[in-house]
């Protein structure tokens, strides 16, 4: 389980050049990370989103694993079928029994949204394979629209800052707690910053005895309003505030991960995007104190979970 | 793919069953062993994976049975398994159907050989679970081959053949079997079905070029096309289409002598002497065949034409079997609302438009929401049909036969 650099720096990059994500952005990051800490050869299946236009542009492919994209919202279940067919191939004799790992990159307009359905149909059908949610906090490939990931108070183009809304109105949905409550055995939260949080989560995906959720926080400088250079302060600061705290459940268990130190305040990470710059210009703004408040409540939960299952 | 030899007659068959549409396609699935079948119940489909879902807790078969939460999810999971490597099935009914309209054309799109029983109904609202034709028009410009047949024998029966032609090298597209709601999926009738080593042989395995689960592939699939291929990647779909008529032809021939059973992409009923005919799409066909005797005894020179291959359309075989007709009405099961002709007279008059003598065409809606039609109403339908021959007057409108 242990992740030795110099073992990875001898692995083939799954992940080639040539890929059109915009500069700063952390998907390719963690994608190549991900893909990295994976023992066994993917079968990967993509959502529509940024990751799949930017690398799979007809002729010419990023990808030196099988990738399938079929639709925007279906990628569980569309790997539901890869996976469905393996196992009848190999029971018809039609091909050898050989390890392989099922993969979903999608994003969090794929998974919070539009695919909430097929992703909840496919975990509980108990298909072994492990769903990466890449969440940059909205539909950033079709133009920084809002989706149920985006915070409270965020510009975005569909909840424009005006007269009398301020940005988002309603506080996001917490899909990482919601696919826990499916029971399946491995569920957790990571950040594009912390690579090695990120690659350990992965290996446990990967072993784990059916559907596995990993929702990595990939932050996206053109959405969030951040020098593509701040990509990685941005998502430490976001991990750091407790706005994106990162945990694993495993079998039901809940547990921090992570280096553990003091929470920071959530202006910190607010005041490091400038989709907040409307609220964030006046230290007394209520929208802060509200998501401060939030973010405590919502932490103090999560530690009680913690404290629940490290007392069982 | 097909080098079954037609097996001396009466010596491999089994007993005929007594069984409905549904399960006859149930059992060609058994039959054929696909690696996945995924599914998601609705009326009238749900005798067919009903049935399967038996032959799987039975382990008769070697597929894996996905228990899907919707059909467009049904149609996503064939996508993914055929692109790993794997034949796959589904089946279901109008709404059914429309939920899983994307996913159609991303089947098509990505060239995937997928079988799709369609068992045919009408779209809500007002809700309806009866047959009409509302979702086999609703699919006919979806790039899927599409077999209507007419009875549980002919489900089964093009439901055996359906694999051949979709996975064929010039094919390369998914393909449906049309079987109409109720009266097809839920009739018990006489149906004799094929040895299971003889339907095996027949369809053989799949064969895929290119797939994603083949050892070594790097393959991406299901790209991005921007304005510099999509035209052409659509081009070539169209030549799959095309291409899909004569394999169709031959592959419905090669069946029929294993089966003894002829099937044709047209099938006609006494139109070799007929001055006036009716043409219709699937169950209906036994209705109007009784008209057609009707008229005949009544002294009028009538005959049927049934579309068997719907998509794509026989343009050479409905032009030949209406050649020398003098009128024609076309019986439609679905509207196309504020078009100018109802789905199958706009294919008939497209079809015959370049006819040097082409027949008069009338149009006729029937059977919406599963009204019955009995042969009363075709044999009206005939004396409308008669008359315009007399003073060749196309009518504008579509006549409502049954109308309350």
């Amino acid at each position: 389980m242990t992740l030795k650099l110099r073992e990875l720096s001898l692995k083939p990059d799954l992940f080639g050049t040539g890929h059109g994500l915009c500069a700063g952005c952390a998907e390719s990051v963690s994608v190549r990370q991900i893909l990295a800490a994976l023992e066994n050869p993917p079968i990967v299946a993509l959502a529509t989103g940024c990751l799949e236009v930017s690398t799979t542009r007809f002729p010419d492919t990023t990808w030196k694993v099988p990738v399938i994209h079929s639709a925007f919202e279906n990628s569980a279940t569309t790997i539901s079928g890869v996976e469905a067919a393996y196992k009848a191939l190999v029971r018809k004799g039609r091909m050898e029994e050989r390890p392989l790992t099922f993969v979903v990159f999608a994003g969090d307009g794929a998974t919070y949204d539009i695919g909430f359905q097929w992703l909840s149909g496919a975990l509980e059908r108990g298909h072994k394979f492990i769903y990466i949610c890449l969440n940059n906090e909205g539909y950033m490939n079709t133009g920084i629209q809002r989706s149920s990931a985006t915070l409270l108070g965020a510009w975005t183009t569909t909840t424009p800052t005006g007269d009398v809304r301020p940005g988002k109105p309603e506080w996001h949905k917490d899909m990482t707690k919601i696919i826990a409550a499916h029971g399946i055995p491995y569920v957790a939260q990571a950040a594009s910053h912390n690579w090695k949080d990120l690659m350990t989560k992965v290996r446990k995906a990967e072993q784990a005895d059916g559907p596995s959720f990993i929702n990595v926080l990939t932050p996206c400088d053109r959405g969030w309003r951040f020098e593509p250079d701040q990509t990685m302060e941005v998502s430490k600061l976001m991990v750091e505030s407790g706005l994106w705290p990162l945990y694993e459940v495993v079998e039901g268990s809940w547990k921090m991960t992570g280096a553990r130190q003091k929470r920071r305040p959530v202006i910190d990470a607010l005041l490091s995007q400038r989709r907040f710059s409307h609220i964030t210009k006046n230290a007394d703004d209520k929208v802060i104190a509200t998501i401060q408040a939030k973010v405590d409540e919502e932490w103090d939960a999560l530690q009680a979970l913690c404290k629940m299952s490290a007392n069982q | 793919m097909t080098t079954t030899q037609k097996p001396e007659s009466g010596t491999h068959l089994p007993a005929p069953q007594a069984i409905n549409g549904g399960e006859a396609v149930a059992y060609a699935m058994r039959q054929i062993d696909p690696e996945v079948v995924a599914a998601y119940p609705i009326t009238p489909q749900t005798f067919i994976i009903e049935k399967f879902s038996e032959y799987v807790a039975d382990g008769l078969v070697n597929s894996e049975y996905i228990n899907v939460e919707s059909e467009h999810a049904a149609m996503s999971a064939c996508v993914g398994a055929t692109a790993a490597g794997g034949r796959s099935q589904t089946a279901t009914s109008g709404p059914g159907l429309a939920l899983m309209y994307e996913m159609l054309w991303v089947a098509s799109g990505m060239r995937l050989p997928i079988v799709m029983h369609l068992c045919s109904r009408s779209f809500s609202a007002p809700l309806n679970i009866l047959c009409d034709h509302s979702d086999v028009m609703g699919m006919r410009e979806s790039s899927w081959p599409m077999l209507i047949g007419s009875s549980p024998q002919e489900a089964y029966d093009q439901a055996v053949v359906m694999p051949t032609i979709a996975e064929h090298a010039d094919v390369k597209l998914p393909v449906a079997n049309v079987l109409d709601g109720f009266t097809v999926t839920h009739s018990v009738e006489r149906v004799e079905v094929l040895p299971d080593e003889i339907a095996k042989e027949f369809v053989g395995e799949y064969e895929p070029e290119i797939w994603a689960l083949q050892p070594g592939s790097t393959a991406t699939f299901g790209t991005l096309d921007a304005n510099d291929f999509y035209y052409e990647h659509k081009r070539q779909q169209v030549e799959a289409m095309n291409n899909a008529l004569e394999v169709v032809r031959t592959q419905l021939n090669a069946i029929g002598e294993i089966t003894g059973r002829p099937m044709n992409l047209v099938e006609g009923y006494l139109l070799d002497d007929a001055e006036v005919a009716l043409v219709v799409l699937g169950s209906s066909e036994g209705m109007v065949r009784a008209a057609v005797d009707k008229a005949r005894a009544d002294g009028i020179k009538a005959g049927m034409l049934r579309i068997r291959l719907f998509r794509p359309f026989p343009v050479a075989d409905v032009r030949k079997a209406l050649d020398g007709i003098g009128a024609v009405g076309v019986l439609d099961r679905a509207i196309a609302f504020g078009t100018p002709g109802n789905g199958l007279l706009q294919d008939i008059a497209t079809t015959t438009r370049s006819m040097s003598d082409r027949p008069l065409l009338m149009d006729f809606v029937y059977g919406l929401g599963g009204r019955a039609t009995p042969k009363q109403l075709f044999r009206q339908a005939i004396d409308h049909v008669i008359e315009m021959n007399e003073t060749r007057v196309e009518p504008d409108e579509p006549a409502y036969l049954g109308l309350k």
